[in-house]
């Protein structure tokens, strides 16, 4: 409620980032944080789409089992630039660049990134090596898989692949530069009483991203480069033609590849920490392990690589090292996994659309997580590796997972970004829309999977047709799910109700500025004597179900 | 902050030292050492050569101790990428295969 002071004295006119200045330039050379995550949105969306349109292709090509939409060289290209483009330019940096670009600052108090100009920095490199891969795509393409797999890719291929691998290598810098960028704000401008334990999860969650960003970038960007010199200079290190390995090109690839993985659902773990809290009116169960387990995961992950490779010529010592790591780096996962359903355990939970998504999360990640464990048992996973089983196994992941925290902290945070709230109803609906198209289309993937069909083939034997047009047919009702928020999201930023500072009625830091915040996000530097996610006074935290009165929902 | 301004004859002396390794690698590839050692040759003085250059060139010599933590633990990073490639690497004929 305002004070009816406020009605007396008329309120001097809101100034917000968005609104501060105005002009195509203020944005294109802003340093604030909170515009470079929006041109981040902007960007990535755009990627996403385009992305959207070859995941189209594939579904439609894989609609009958003759291939009669493709010829084989172009489906190679499509299922090659869906992935090259989700991956690299959408998922990547979907969460960091955009909700932690604009969030890291505003939950430590702090007025923003600890290098504003090398943050924008980033979104230009980004921009770069987005425009190299898709000049590389309108040239001509490439058809190696995302992989890029030796030696086909430096020897047979026909296609652009130093090009892209060009576009890639060079994004690569905007990731290393923004990881650089968060562990750096996050040591070293916290609000005064801001702790490390005090933090909220979704920090601990991009300081892990940030560290994974960091040491494994380089790696991918040196075999990338090593790559080019074989392919154009022939100097021999992958291809056993010239004298090289090319399963040294998988050991260097995945490397960087795994914990990739993680950087993309690490931080949606993080939004989801701060969902189920949230959403639950309770602090998340076991804080501290829920933190750690992202660090545990981003260390982990670098020691599992090698269950990409367990059916190449790799040792079968080896082998067993790495499928017992990748058991081990379940645990952290699962830690999680089980801290946020014991969170909701007596809680207060309410339905809004980011806590739908939150809870679609836990399920679909459970089910990826899980068989992923299948794949990296060593005899399963020779029946398993490179089917459709693989296909759904990381689907599941990172559309089930690391898109969905996506959305969910999209929802979440929109009326902090946009100053407006989107329409709640429509956003439930199309929240369920999504969940069952998306299962739709990849359970049945599991199943064809399961039953031999090979993944990368654009005509198939016809007794996998009906699994193929299950799936086609949830990709259509995914699509169609995924446009209504599309829809709406721009729909509100004109015509959706103002949001009031704190629309949720959250403790956190980012909730006690103005909506839309105001430039330097905070007018006086906030001083923190609360821990993260604290709904009850201290006294009564264990107190299940019993919060501030000023914090109750309405 | 605090910049260490490193002389210039502190510049060339390590671009020469660099000079010498590239004749060095050059010369030592003309030479077949027996075993494995070629590799190893070659690698020592790429070492050598990559360590002057993060001391001096990079400043790392001059810099703090957080700096050293990092690089130590850039470094450790490397060994994971070598000891579980290597665990394939070195284990790969332990097993013979019927197939051959
Ligand atoms: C719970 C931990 C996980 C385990 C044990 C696991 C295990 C595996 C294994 C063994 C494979 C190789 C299958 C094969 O090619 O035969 C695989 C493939 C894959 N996984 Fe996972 N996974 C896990 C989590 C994840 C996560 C979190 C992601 C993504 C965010 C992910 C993404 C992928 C991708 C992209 C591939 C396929 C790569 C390709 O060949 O194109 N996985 N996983
Ligand atoms: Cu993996």
């Amino acid at each position: 409620m305002r004070p009816i002071e406020s009605f007396e004295v008329p309120a001097p006119p809101r100034v917000n980032y968005i609104n501060a200045q105005y002009g195509l330039k203020s944005w294109l050379l802003t340093k604030d944080h909170k515009r470079i995550a929006l041109l981040y949105l902007g960007s990535i969306t755009f990627f996403f789409f385009i992305g959207g349109l070859y995941a189209l292709m594939i579904r439609l090509e894989l609609l009958t089992p003759q291939g009669d939409l493709l010829q084989s060289t172009t489906y190679n290209k499509v299922f090659t630039q869906h992935g090259i483009i989700m991956i690299f330019f959408f998922l990547i940096p979907s969460i960091p660049a955009t909700l932690g670009n604009f969030l890291i600052p505003m939950m430590i108090g702090a007025k923003d990134l600890a290098f504003p100009r090398i943050n924008l920095l980033s979104w230009y490199i980004y921009l770069l090596g987005g425009v190299i891969t898709i000049y590389a795509l309108l040239a001509g393409g490439v058809d190696t898989g995302w992989t890029f797999y030796t030696p086909f890719s430096t020897t047979f291929s026909n296609s652009y692949v130093v090009a892209t691998g060009l576009g890639i290598f060079i994004n690569g810098f905007s990731s290393i530069l923004t990881g650089l960028n968060f562990i750096v704000t996050i040591h070293t401008m916290r609000a005064p009483g801001m702790t490390w334990f005090r933090m909220p999860l979704f920090l601990w969650s991009h300081y892990a991203t940030s560290l994974i960003m960091i040491l494994g970038t380089p790696v991918v960007a040196i075999t990338i480069l090593l790559l080019a010199f074989e392919r154009v200079a022939r100097v021999g290190i992958f291809d056993p033609a010239l004298g090289g390995d090319p399963v040294l090109f998988q050991h260097l690839f995945w490397f960087y590849s795994h914990p990739a993985v993680y950087i993309m659902v690490l931080p949606s773990m993080g939004v989801i920490s701060e969902l189920i809290a949230n959403f639950s009116r309770k602090n998340i169960f076991g804080y501290s392990f829920v933190a750690f387990s992202s660090l545990a995961i981003a260390v982990f992950g670098f020691l599992v690589w090698g269950h990409h490779l367990f059916v190449t010529s790799q040792s079968v010592y080896a082998g067993m090292i790495f499928s017992f790591l990748s058991f081990a780096v379940a645990i952290p996962s699962a830690i999680k996994v089980f801290n946020w359903t014991a969170t909701l355990y007596r809680s207060s939970i309410s339905y809004d659309t980011p806590m739908l998504y939150a809870l679609g999360f836990i399920g679909l990640f459970t089910v990826g997580g899980m068989t992923g464990l299948f794949l990296a048992s060593l005899a399963t996973d020779v029946h398993l590796s490179d089917t459709y089983f693989v296909v759904a196994h990381f689907h599941y992941i990172m559309v089930g997972g690391a898109l969905m925290g996506y959305l969910g902290g999209l929802h979440y945070w929109w009326p902090k970004i946009a100053g407006r709230m989107y329409p709640e109803g429509w956003g439930r609906f199309s929240a369920l829309i999504i969940f069952v198209g998306f299962n739709l289309t990849f359970l049945p993937q599991f199943i064809a999977g399961y039953l031999g069909m090979p993944r990368r083939y654009h005509a198939y034997p016809p007794e996998f047709q009906v699994f193929n047009v299950l799936s086609t047919a949830g990709a259509s009702i995914l699509g169609f799910g995924m446009l209504i928020p599309a829809i709406y999201f721009v729909w509100s930023m004109r015509y959706g109700k103002h949001a009031e500072s704190n629309p949720w009625h959250l403790p956190g830091l980012e909730w006690r500025t103005q909506s839309p915040p105001p430039t330097e996000n905070f007018e006086v530097t906030p001083i923190v004597t609360w821990e993260a996610y604290e709904f009850a006074p201290r006294e009564e935290t264990e107190v299940v179900g019993k919060f501030r009165p000023e914090l109750e929902r309405i | 902050m605090s910049e260490h301004i490193v002389s210039v004859r502190v510049y060339i002396t390590i671009f020469l030292v660099l000079l010498v390794g590239t004749a060095l690698t050059v010369l030592a590839a003309f030479i077949d050492f027996p075993w494995r050692l070629n590799t190893i040759v070659a690698l020592t003085i790429a070492v050598v050569k990559a360590t002057f250059v993060v001391l001096y060139f990079m400043h790392v010599r001059y810099s703090s101790r957080l700096v050293w933590v990092i690089v130590a633990s850039a470094l450790f990073w490397m060994g994971i990428l070598f000891a579980l490639t290597f665990s394939d690497y070195l284990t790969r004929d332990w097993i013979s295969t019927q197939t051959g």
